[in-house]
């Protein structure tokens, strides 16, 4: 049996992961995956919770996420395609537009 | 006694209608509102007088204007035997003005609004002589000044015009200063600005002073000379008299109506009212009646030598009204009142008479370039012959009987009197000259003008002429009313007629003195005429002789004493270059505009430095972002 704080040690771990690569990287796809792997997180420690609870809501927010998830990675590779037709560009620092 | 409210209201309506209409609808018929207005008032007016000469005075409040604490002032008016006269004159020349304007102003531009600020000045004018309290008087005092400016620059696409227009307007503003202080400390004094309740009480604050940066100072005394500085003004006395003669910028009417007739003596009449004050103030009374005379001669001096046809009667204007205050400053206020009355009459005339001349000549003033338009206007020389004749003091004539009084009432004034009336003396004999300078050089001798002037050389229209007419029959027989008891017993109606509020006039002197002043008047007056036919007719040359001679005197006298050159040195140019580099350059440039744009610029300063944060990086804003969680983790970890 594994304990509960290993799921939630886990899901810190890969959260901080996303954090990282979210901050540090420069690549947009990888910020992207980055943002998955974040919510991921969460979905990790939900179920373990739901688990851990014995109860059924945990897992079917997970599903909602995931869902959720799939349609804003589509919209947002859509986006980031819109983009780059105009901007040949997927570097975070050049995609600065909105510089005061 | 209501419609006596439509005396002054009456012109109110005709400039109203005027003001609104005249542009688009009335244009040139404008004068079908405002000279039937002008002869309503007129109408009314000898109604008033009859009135009042039957021995009513009419006291009544219509409104309460404004009220304050114990500040309550009304709008009402009082009709007395002053304002009685005062109505006589003012609605009588205005009439006559009014119907002249039709012939020199017709075909103006600005025909409309030119009846309409001349009923506007009328209603002011009435008001101011018919209030019964200060404040209605000094609003009375402040819309004739603003008329005047109006009609000054009448024409105002003239720069010269425009400029007379200020310079009146700024020169009287000095006065009406110390007129408003006046006014002020009336109410400060009495706890009313109502003259009913000031002239009773005024016995009551004989000894009170009141203490100005240490100095203590006769109330009265202060009141008096405070009140008389807007006198100075608006009279045109020394040295606020420059003003006048530019104000002959504007068209002659106005010239005639304002600058001669009625306005220029609101001063006198103001002084007139407040008589049972002055009288009180013997400092005062010396300082109006040292005023006067200064100004008589100092004027009629300069007229001597000017070439400009209107300018001299300008001067002329100035002079006389500087014996009307000679006589109130001696106390001889009905005589002062008396002489207002008749010069009305004959300034009146010669201002029309001049315009008439002006007409004919299509704006030609130099005096120089005119000469022998007596048998072209018959009408118009001897209008003008009647209106010389009377200002010169002819024996029969209105300005005998007045310009007589005063002298008489000068020399029987005690020693400052003696001397004044030696200056006004001499300021009669000045008059005669320059008057008949005026008629030798335009209406006689050969004409030095163009040809082409000379071929429309014409007598007026008789619109124009018959209000010469009337106004000569005044010039001639308005004197009749006051011929000093000496020729007529109980000659002297007006004197009497004003007595209940001016007073019995002052001054001791027996029969033999009082024939040696009026011989002597008569005298200096034929002598002036006499030189000038002598200096203009017989012997042409010798005007320039004696200009050659003492020419530094006539350069003086030409130069106007170069007090306009003073003035711009002394008062002009200084406030002119404070404005200019302190008050523009530094007050307005640096403070004012810096306060209004150094906010912005701050906010846009700092706004500068604070977007420098928006960097437009994604990893930045995720930066704070993902700070902003771990702060409020730790807030809500380690600050339970």
């Amino acid at each position: 049996m594994v304990p509960l704080s290993w799921y939630i040690m886990l899901s810190a771990v890969v959260f901080s992961i996303g954090v990282i690569g979210f901050l540090t990287r420069r690549n947009l796809i990888i910020v992207f995956i980055s943002v998955e792997l974040m919510l991921n997180a969460a979905n990790i420690s939900l179920v373990a919770f739901s688990h851990y609870l014995q109860s059924i809501k945990g897992q079917i927010m997970v599903f909602f996420i995931i869902t959720v998830a799939a349609a804003e990675a589509a919209i947002g590779l859509a986006i980031l395609i819109a983009f780059y037709r105009n901007n040949p560009t997927i570097k975070v620092d050049e995609i600065n537009l909105l510089k005061g | 006694m209501l419609e006596y409210t439509l005396i002054p209201l009456l012109p109110l309506i005709a400039f109203v209608i005027n003001i609104i209409f005249g542009r688009n609808y009335i244009k040139d018929k404008a004068h079908w509102v405002s000279v039937p207005a002008v002869i309503g008032s007129f109408v009314l007016a000898v109604a008033a007088f009859m009135d009042v000469q039957s021995g009513k005075v009419i006291n009544i409040n219509l409104y309460r204007w404004i009220v304050s604490g114990d500040f309550n002032v009304p709008i009402g008016f009082l009709i007395d035997p002053l304002t009685a006269v005062m109505l006589i004159v003012v609605t009588s020349i205005s009439s006559l003005i009014f119907i002249y304007s039709i012939g020199y102003m017709h075909g103006d531009k600005g025909y409309y609004r030119f009846f309409a600020y001349l009923s506007l000045f009328v209603f002011s004018m009435l008001t101011l002589v018919m209030s019964n309290n200060f404040l209605l008087l000094y609003f009375g005092w402040e819309a004739v000044g603003l008329c005047s400016y109006f009609l000054i620059g009448f024409w105002f696409d003239k720069k010269s015009a425009a400029n007379a227009g200020k310079k009146a307007f700024i020169v009287n503003r000095f006065g009406d200063f110390g007129f408003g202080l006046g006014v002020i400390l009336v109410f400060l004094t009495f706890g009313s600005l109502e003259y009913t309740k000031v002239f009773s009480d005024a016995g009551s604050v004989i000894g009170k002073t009141i203490s100005i940066f240490g100095y203590e100072v006769n109330t009265i005394t202060l009141i008096c000379l405070l009140l008389f500085c807007g006198a100075v003004g608006k009279s045109a006395q020394l040295p606020l008299h420059v003003w006048l003669p530019d104000a002959m910028e504007g068209p002659t009417p106005v010239s005639a109506l304002i600058h001669a007739a009625t306005m220029v003596t609101a001063g006198v009449f103001m002084v007139a009212r407040c008589n049972p004050l002055f009288s009180l103030s013997h400092t005062a009374m010396t300082t109006v009646a040292v005023v006067g005379g200064v100004t008589s001669i100092f004027a009629a001096s300069i007229g001597l030598v000017q070439n400009d046809i209107k300018r001299i009667i300008a001067y002329s204007t100035v002079s006389q009204l500087g014996y009307m205050f000679l006589a109130l400053g001696v106390g001889a206020y009905s005589a002062g009142i008396f002489h207002l009355y008749t010069h009305a009459y004959f300034k009146a005339l010669l201002f029309l008479g001049s315009g008439s001349v002006i007409h004919a000549l299509h704006d030609e003033m130099n005096i120089q370039k005119m000469g022998g338009l007596k048998k072209y206007m018959p009408v118009t020389y001897w209008t003008f012959i009647a209106a010389s004749l009377s200002i010169a003091g002819i024996p029969g004539l209105a300005g005998f009987f007045s310009k007589d009084e005063i002298l008489w009432r000068a020399y029987a004034g005690g020693d400052a009197g003696r001397w004044l009336w030696l200056l006004a003396t001499i300021a009669a004999f000045m008059t005669a000259f320059y008057s008949f300078r005026l008629i030798f050089l335009t209406f006689h001798g050969k004409f030095r003008g163009t040809h082409e002037q000379e071929h429309h050389l014409h007598e007026s229209p008789s619109v124009m002429t018959i209000p010469l007419i009337f106004l000569a029959i005044g010039a001639v027989a308005s004197g009749w009313v006051g011929i000093p008891p000496l020729l007529m017993e109980h000659g002297d109606r007006i004197g009497e007629f004003l007595a209940p509020v001016l007073g019995p006039p002052k001054g001791e002197g027996s029969h033999a003195e009082e024939w040696m002043v009026m011989g002597l008047s008569v005298f200096v007056g034929l002598a002036g005429i006499f030189t000038a036919y002598i200096m203009y007719l017989k012997k042409t040359e010798l005007p320039y002789k004696i200009g050659e001679k003492f020419q530094a005197v006539y350069k003086l006298l030409y130069n106007k004493y170069w007090i306009d050159e003073l003035y711009d040195k002394t008062i002009v140019r200084p406030v002119l270059s404070v404005s200019e580099k302190i008050i523009l350059g530094f007050f307005d440039a640096k403070i004012i505009e810096g306060v209004v744009n150094g906010v912005p610029n701050l906010i846009g300063a700092f706004s500068q430095r604070l977007r420098k944060i928006q960097t437009g990086m994604l990893s930045h804003y995720a930066v704070a972002m993902a700070l902003g969680v771990l702060v409020i983790i730790g807030a809500v970890i380690f600050l339970k």
